[in-house]
């Protein structure tokens, strides 16, 4: 039988209840998000369960939203179930403050860059992770340059300021 | 060591050797590094540095409106830019909610075959190169040159083509283009032909790839490999099959795949992908000849707020001014949205993440580069082999340092 958004939704619902939560459907992608404790047991779930079987990361990143208070750090996975060729994204938020998120390296093999390049720009720390260190940026550098504190144009440049690109 | 080197008492001899492959090696076929411990030649562990050429394109896109975003994008996978810059105008179509004309799809998978055929015919040249046949290489140059007029008569530029706009073409194609064309379908297939032939049974190309940096298709999958290199290993899986873009459902092609995911079944994996990709040309080709009347001129689909109006109309009317000056300007505000979209690129699936947050340029962008993905798999692919079989395995797994480091 045919995979749907509503199945996978609905699967999830009846093992984690109330945990996982924000269903919605984004360019006919379903997408939500779980506590961060918990990412591993949904991960696993989504892997093992013989109807969901999604074994492929297709992707794992991440994005900053400074302005959510306890939650301004998100890894998004996307994940690919390859024989109902059916795509998914997962979210979990973290604290800036400690971003600890567990690390998928023992399920997905292709996580182990893909979390070092992100710990790299956002400096999650993915808990579990065999080699966790920077993989594009220089080893000595101190900040975590795709957080949106670290501004991209000349500090001094007044004709290039938010405003420019429609947030004022 | 010999006995001239006086060792400290209870000092234990280091029996291995550590060798810095790149990150300038000619063989390393672009900027990385790989510290390898060697045991006599046998490789014993490898470690890979990359990130020589990061550019920060991520963290770039977040102060760009989209359209100078796919000057970014040439510059990830530079052997095939028009791939990128084709996924990267659909992602934003995708977001826009723009569905473009029928000959515009065509006109596209035209040229993105074409690119798939410059990036499959370097990497499979540049094996022969490595394996010690630089005759291959030679034959096969030509006609990526002969791709690259074809570029040069649509989009102006050769390399990093900045090519098409959100919405379609910057122009139509011309006749020379279609020329120019018509003696690339006629010419290469027999110089792929004999490029074939020197290599295909040759014994010495056989044993120098055969058994060498295999890898299973339980393991693929899990080291997240794509495109060619996981289609060696035997998964039938192809973006252009599995979520049809840019009208690849109207064509009739086959998904070529190995069995052992070796270096030898990569190579024939993208040998089969370029008949594939000639079969799919020719068919785009009469599909685009049979528009007839205003058909026939259509190449961008009507999206006045992001697809630049024509010079002469900017001069003359008001509308056509505005929408110039709020284009170049970066001055259109873009829906919120969330959007992933995946393309077949040279070396696997290519995919945009896209975040908007309803401003002029993306919240963030992230681009999913298939060669870093499967880079990190290198170490299994390589451990327990020869020195001489470490090349040959990065050479089949098309590697482009641009791609890997963004």
């Amino acid at each position: 039988m045919s995979l749907t958004n509503e199945i996978i939704q609905q699967r999830l619902t009846e093992k984690f209840g109330e945990q996982v939560s924000e269903f919605s459907t984004s360019y006919g992608m379903l997408q939500f998000e779980a506590p961060k404790e918990i990412n591993l047991k949904v991960l696993n779930f989504l892997y093992d369960d013989a109807q969901l079987g999604f074994i492929f990361l297709t992707d794992l990143t991440g994005v900053h939203y400074p302005d959510q208070k306890g939650r301004e750090l998100a890894v998004v996975y996307h994940l690919h179930n390859l024989k109902e060729n059916i795509r998914l994204r997962f979210k979990v938020f973290t604290g800036v403050d400690q971003p600890d998120v567990y690390t998928a390296t023992g399920l997905f093999s292709s996580a182990n860059w893909m979390e070092r390049e992100t710990y790299d720009f956002y400096g999650i720390n993915f808990v579990g992770h065999p080699n966790l260190k920077r993989i594009l940026n220089v080893d000595e550098m101190d900040y975590f340059p795709l957080r949106k504190e670290f501004p991209l144009e000349d500090q001094t440049r007044i004709d290039k300021d938010d405003e420019m690109f429609g947030r004022g | 060591m010999s006995e001239h080197i006086k060792l400290p008492e209870g000092s234990i001899e280091k029996t291995t050797t550590t060798l810095n492959l790149g990150p300038t090696h000619p063989a390393t076929h672009g900027v990385m590094q790989n510290i390898l411990e060697l045991d006599g030649e046998r490789i014993v562990s490898a470690d890979q540095t990359i990130g020589y050429i990061h550019r920060a394109f991520e963290k770039l896109a977040e102060r760009r409106p989209l359209a100078q975003i796919t000057t970014l994008t040439d510059r990830l996978n530079y052997c095939s830019s028009p791939l990128n810059n084709m996924g990267w105008h659909m992602t934003c179509e995708k977001l826009l909610g723009i569905t473009t004309p029928k000959r515009v799809d065509y006109l596209r998978v035209i040229v993105m075959e074409l690119a798939r055929i410059a990036d499959h015919l370097i990497c499979n040249s540049i094996m022969g190169v490595d394996a010690g046949a630089y005759t291959g290489f030679l034959y096969v140059m030509q006609y990526r040159e002969l791709i690259y007029e074809i570029y040069e008569e649509i989009c102006g530029a050769r390399l990093t083509t900045n090519m098409g706009r959100i919405g379609g073409f910057e122009r139509n194609f011309n006749d020379i283009a279609f020329q120019k064309l018509e003696k690339f379908l006629d010419e290469y297939p027999k110089a792929l032909k004999e490029f074939e032939n020197m290599f295909q049974r040759n014994r010495i190309f056989m044993d120098r790839t055969m058994g060498v940096g295999g890898i299973s298709a339980e393991r693929a999958l899990n080291y997240g490999f794509t495109g060619p290199n996981l289609r060696a290993a035997g998964v039938d899986y192809d973006v252009r099959v599995h979520a049809p873009y840019s009208s690849y459902q109207d064509f009739e092609f086959i998904i070529p795949v190995g069995s052992t995911g070796d270096s030898y079944d990569r190579w024939l994996v993208r040998e089969q992908e370029m008949w594939q990709s000639l079969s799919i040309i020719r068919q785009a080709y009469q599909k685009v000849q049979a528009f007839t009347g205003a058909e026939a001129e259509v190449y961008h689909a009507d999206v006045p707020e992001y697809y630049l109006p024509a010079k002469q109309d900017v001069y003359t009317k008001m509308e056509a001014l505005i929408y110039h000056f709020k284009i170049i300007m970066g001055e259109t505000d873009i829906p919120a949205g969330e959007v992933y979209h995946a393309v077949e690129g040279g070396n696997g699936e290519l995919g945009f993440y896209l975040i908007s947050d309803g401003g002029r340029a993306p919240y963030r962008l992230h681009f999913r580069r298939p060669c870093f993905i499967y880079y990190q798999a290198f170490e299994e692919l390589v451990k327990g082999a020869m020195l001489s079989d470490a090349i040959i395995t990065m050479s089949s797994l098309n590697l482009i340092a641009g791609e890997m480091d963004a």
